[in-house]
């Protein structure tokens, strides 16, 4: 009997034990699955040379790819706005994925609404599915704000968010002067953080426009960017408080993504306020540490604003420096003797544990601003890029790729991927191993498969807790950073020296 | 008694009514037609299902792709199915559902990979059966040991008007390998239940055909036998379809298919040779089986694997359709797990009795699952579908008690609405929905996922159901929620 009352099995152990085990190998009669001996020559074939190539040659197929479409980065940059409902104009199951997802990750409420067209939309347009659903959203849920994006039915068929919506005014369905940006967000073009872009541009567009530019108000706006990391937002308010700087982060969604359980559910929990992003074409200057998510809403800020647009990467010690330096010359304010502290114990670390992560060899994967700072990272501790995949990457990431590790002895043995999925990347692990691999929850498979410990980082990590509520910025950041890779490597050496009397005579107590 | 009893039921129809009063006047008198308070003796639950959403609120449904790809096709293991369209809908349903099985993943099985076609600008504008073409070439020289692919359309798919059937037809000649055109655009129908529709319809029309052509030339490879069954509808979400399979195989039938969890295209085709097709999920797997009475004169049949007395009655109605020697069988097999569940319960019970449940989730769930909380001592006080029919709320009336609540379709307001009125002990529902309830203190699985546990079907499947029932309900971590300074 495979239940032991005090001792209950789930999946993780009941269908190890025999009885399951003869069914399985029972099932085998129908399953008319490959021999064991051409499933272990294809397994092989897949890890050569000619698979690699034959794999690099693919033009229309992509397998396991690193990025997803527009509207979730449009909704995620959304809830950084107080009181702001994401409403998505399309096809409802794109809604149930994307809160799925991001639910998953975060381990946290997503509101987000559609417009659930179905047929008759996709013939006559989604125009009442528009008008009526602003109607009820607006009742329903009572936001301050409805942010308003499209999946790619709604951008197939053409409809005009623009007109719609005045529409929706003229019939009263919302007020006047009720705030409804709208960003068109098609999935067949970019990723999502093409689509965070759009969406925050709209929304700073929409706020800005009222108010307009009055005159600096001592302000520096920061744009985290499709940063997972709510740990980042809250690092970088506090870094920003030792500098007696006024912040303003646009689109703070560190308090909607990573709330307090108070036991009442609150559908919008912290977000900018939206008069305070209104002011924003007002600030001294503007920081977005992602570059490759933001251009559109840089572009818009910089012509705006008429102020200073600058990025930046606060990842790493040498990211951090550089920011740190840039934001006190921008305002005159002396790096705080504080930070200059925590900077002394992140460095301390660093030379504590390089000698277990010096020439490592490293894959790693995600979208291009969290690569380059992790490149960063991983040059100034001395481990050696060597595959970099970025499936949503562009000609100006890679350039910059390519310059970053051109410029450390140990950056030469890296190739820059562009455009390429996991499945290469499998390809290249097994043509020239690594020794450690840097992604998101994806990676698993690859671990599986390759046998390459995994540093679990990026968006979306589904299978481990917790880790979005940690900074990656900033010297504090840079000490998490550096704890997960260098514990993973030791982890990784006490695993392959586990087996008694054969592999443990370096089963080490002290390391 | 009866008093009390009535004045509950009126007091569960004020809230409904008050719950309805914060929607503008069109909605609510849609959504009005959604909810209701069950009359016993009444035939079904007396509410609208299967309709279209109302525009601009949260409700918890997916589209017709979800549900083939989601659902039907995506958990047949050794077949490649490629989401067609831009890279989200395959991204987002990569690995989410738990559909276990055994197999060499790239090697012989798929059922953990992406592949999608990732759609640019130029293939909208110029439609993308070249693309399609040529990617489905690329796959079968990649991944030789691929039984065949699946092509799972997206929404922009179907409004340019690709030809993916004619493609299909070439590619499959070209590769020798069947490539089945699954039309599950995400605008069709309501929710992901027309998906399960379509998905059916294709392999009616895409497999069976070669299914039948193999038996005529006696390629099958296959000997039938008088005990040969199919398990249909079950997904295999945490090894359910095994902890299920076992008990069947116990009683002494032989299951020749696991359709879809687990399964291969190998199964599919022996599907149409079995004697009795045995369906857990009626929602979604109910028209093949429908099809196939019609075609080979396969009877079939709904089980329910949740919780002893129901898996009880579920093996005697089965083996009531076989001889003797079967229906001897299944008595041992229920005499043999009774000490088992006996003790599942003397355990658990005592730490479960009289909380009281809210359900919604999708397909069979809604009210299969009833009974496994009753024999636990709990009462559903509240359920409803994602996307169920007429049929399901008729068959639902057979599980619930006189007053029970039931929302079709709910959204996540009346759910959260209906949550803070009625105050139950546990919330079972979806992903999207836990960390809402968990925000109010309130305990929550997730019973589309078993929250990453499971199996919850068969006997096995319940010790673990009531294992978490137990850990959700009485964890301390609920105690700390409101701190100790406030009064």
């Amino acid at each position: 009997m495979p239940q032991d009352i005090q001792d209950i099995k789930d999946h993780a152990r009941l269908f190890q034990d025999p009885e399951y085990q003869a069914l399985l190998q029972c099932k085998q009669t129908f399953e008319d699955l490959p021999s064991p001996e051409e499933v272990a020559r294809v397994a092989e074939w897949t890890k050569s040379w000619e698979y690699r190539e034959k794999n690099f040659q693919r033009e229309a197929l992509t397998i396991n790819p690193a990025k997803a479409c527009q509207p979730l980065g449009a909704i995620f940059a959304a809830v950084g706005f107080e009181g702001t409902l994401p409403f998505v104009h399309g096809s409802q199951g794109c809604v149930a994925y994307f809160r799925t997802h991001l639910t998953r990750h975060f381990k946290e409420p997503f509101s987000a609404v559609s417009t659930s067209m179905t047929e008759d939309a996709a013939v006559f347009g989604g125009l009442k599915n528009l008008i009526e659903g602003l109607e009820n959203a607006y009742a329903l849920y009572k936001p301050k704000m409805i942010a308003v994006c499209t999946t790619c039915m709604a951008e197939v068929i053409g409809d005009d968010l623009g007109a719609f919506i005045t529409t929706a005014r003229n019939e009263g369905v919302i007020s006047r002067d009720f705030p409804v940006p709208y960003a068109h967000t098609p999935s067949f073009v970019g990723s999502h953080i093409t689509g965070y872009d759009n969406m925050l541009k709209a929304i700073l567009s929409t706020l800005t426009e009222p108010v307009g530019r009055t005159g600096s108000n001592g302000y520096i706006n920061v744009i985290p960017g499709f940063d997972t990391y709510m740990g980042n937002l809250r690092e970088i308010k506090r870094i920003f408080g030792l500098f007696g700087i006024p912040l303003t982060l646009l689109a703070d969604n560190s308090d909607y993504l990573d709330s307090p359980n108070d036991g009442t559910f609150h559908m919008y929990p912290g977000g900018t306020p939206l008069e305070v992003a209104a002011q924003c074409l007002n600030a001294e200057a503007t920081f977005s540490f992602q570059r490759y998510t933001t251009p559109k809403t840089l572009e818009f800020l910089a012509e705006a604003s008429g102020r200073p647009t600058l990025t930046a990467r606060p990842v790493g010690i040498r990211g951090t420096d550089e920011f740190l330096m840039q934001l006190s010359q921008l305002t005159g304010k002396p790096i705080p003797a504080e930070l200059e502290i925590e900077r002394g114990r992140a460095v301390d670390a660093f030379t504590d544990s390089q000698a277990w992560i010096h020439g490592k060899r490293v894959a790693l994967y995600g979208d291009p601003d969290l690569v380059m700072g992790l490149l960063s990272l991983l040059l100034e501790l001395g481990a050696e890029p060597i595959h970099v995949v970025v499936t949503n990457s562009n000609e100006e990431f890679e350039a910059e790729a390519r310059a970053l590790l051109a410029s450390s002895p140990y950056g030469q043995g890296a190739t820059v991927w562009g455009g390429k999925d996991l499945w290469h990347l499998r390809s290249l692990m097994f043509t020239e191993p690594v020794d450690l691999l840097i992604g998101n929850s994806y990676g698993k498979y690859l671990w599986r498969d390759t046998g390459t410990p995994l540093v679990r980082i990026g968006y979306p990590i589904f299978d481990r807790h917790h880790l979005h509520r940690y900074p990656t910025y900033g010297y504090v950041g840079a000490l998490n950073l550096l704890n997960w890779i260098v514990n993973t490597i030791l982890d990784e050496a006490d695993r392959r020296s586990i087996i008694p009397g054969k592999t443990d005579i370096s089963f080490d107590l002290i390391r | 008694m009866t008093t009390l009893k009535s004045t509950l039921k009126e007091e569960t129809r004020k809230i409904v009514t008050e719950v309805l009063e914060t929607y503008p006047e069109k909605a609510q008198k849609k959504r009005a037609k959604h909810l209701n308070v069950y009359d016993e003796g009444k035939a079904d639950c007396g509410v609208k299902s299967n309709i279209k959403s109302i525009p601009g609120v949260m409700t918890t449904r997916g589209c017709a792709y979800a549900g083939s790809k989601g659902v039907v096709w995506g958990p047949v293991k050794d077949m490649i199915h490629l989401s067609h369209g831009p890279v989200g809908c395959g991204y987002y349903s990569w690995s989410g559902r738990r559909n276990y099985y055994v197999g060499i993943t790239g090697v012989n099985t798929f059922g953990t990979m992406q592949f999608t076609s990732d759609f640019q600008e130029r293939d909208v504008v110029f439609g993308g059966d070249k693309k399609l073409a040529k990617l489905l070439v690329e796959a079968s020289e990649l991944f030789p040991l691929a039984k065949g692919i699946t092509i799972q359309s997206e929404c922009p798919v179907g409004l340019i008007g690709d030809d993916i059937e004619a493609v299909a037809k070439r590619v499959s000649k070209e590769i020798g390998k069947p490539v089945v055109p699954v039309r599950c655009e995400g605008f069709r129908g309501v929710s992901q239940s027309l998906g399960h529709h379509i998905a059916n319809d294709t392999v009616r029309d895409w497999v069976l055909p070669i299914a039948d052509k193999k038996a005529k030339e006696g390629s099958l490879n296959f000997e039938p036998g008088p005990y040969d069954v199919a398990l249909i509808g079950d997904y295999n979400i945490g090894g359910d379809a095994w902890s299920s399979r076992i008990l069947l195989e116990e009683m002494g039938l032989r299951v020749v298919t696991q359709f879809s969890g687990d399964g291969t295209w190998n199964e599919m085709l022996l599907a149409p040779r079995v004697k009795l097709n045995l369906i857990h999920c009626y929602r979604s797997m109910n028209y093949i089986c429908r099809h196939m009475e019609e075609a080979y004169g396969i009877p079939w049949l709904e089980f329910n694997f949740f919780g002893p007395t129901q898996i009880a009655k579920s093996l005697r109605a089965i083996a009531q359709r076989f001889d003797e020697t079967i229906q001897a069988k299944a008595e041992q097999v229920i005499a043999k797990y009774k000490p088992q569940s006996e003790a599942i319960i003397a355990k658990y019970r005592p730490r479960l009795e009289g909380k009281r449940v809210m359900l919604m989730v999708g397909g069979l769930r809604p009210r299969h699952v009833i009974p496994a909380f009753r024999e636990l001592g709990m009462e559903v006080i509240a359920t409803g579908y994602e996307f169920g029919h007429g049929d399901d709320y008729k068959r639902t009336t057979q599980y619930i008690d006189d007053g029970t609540l039931i929302y079709d379709d709910v959204s996540g307001y009346e759910f959260e609405e209906f949550a803070k009125r009625l105050k139950p002990d546990l919330i079972a529902s979806g992903i999207k929905e836990k960390y809402v309830f968990q925000k109010m203190a309130l305990p929550f699985r997730q019973m589309h996922s078993w929250d990453y546990s499971g199996p919850y079907h068969g006997y096995d499947g319940f010790a673990v159901f009531a294992r978490d029932m137990d850990l959700a309900l009485n964890s301390p971590t609920w105690d700390l929620v409101k701190a100790p300074w406030k009064s």
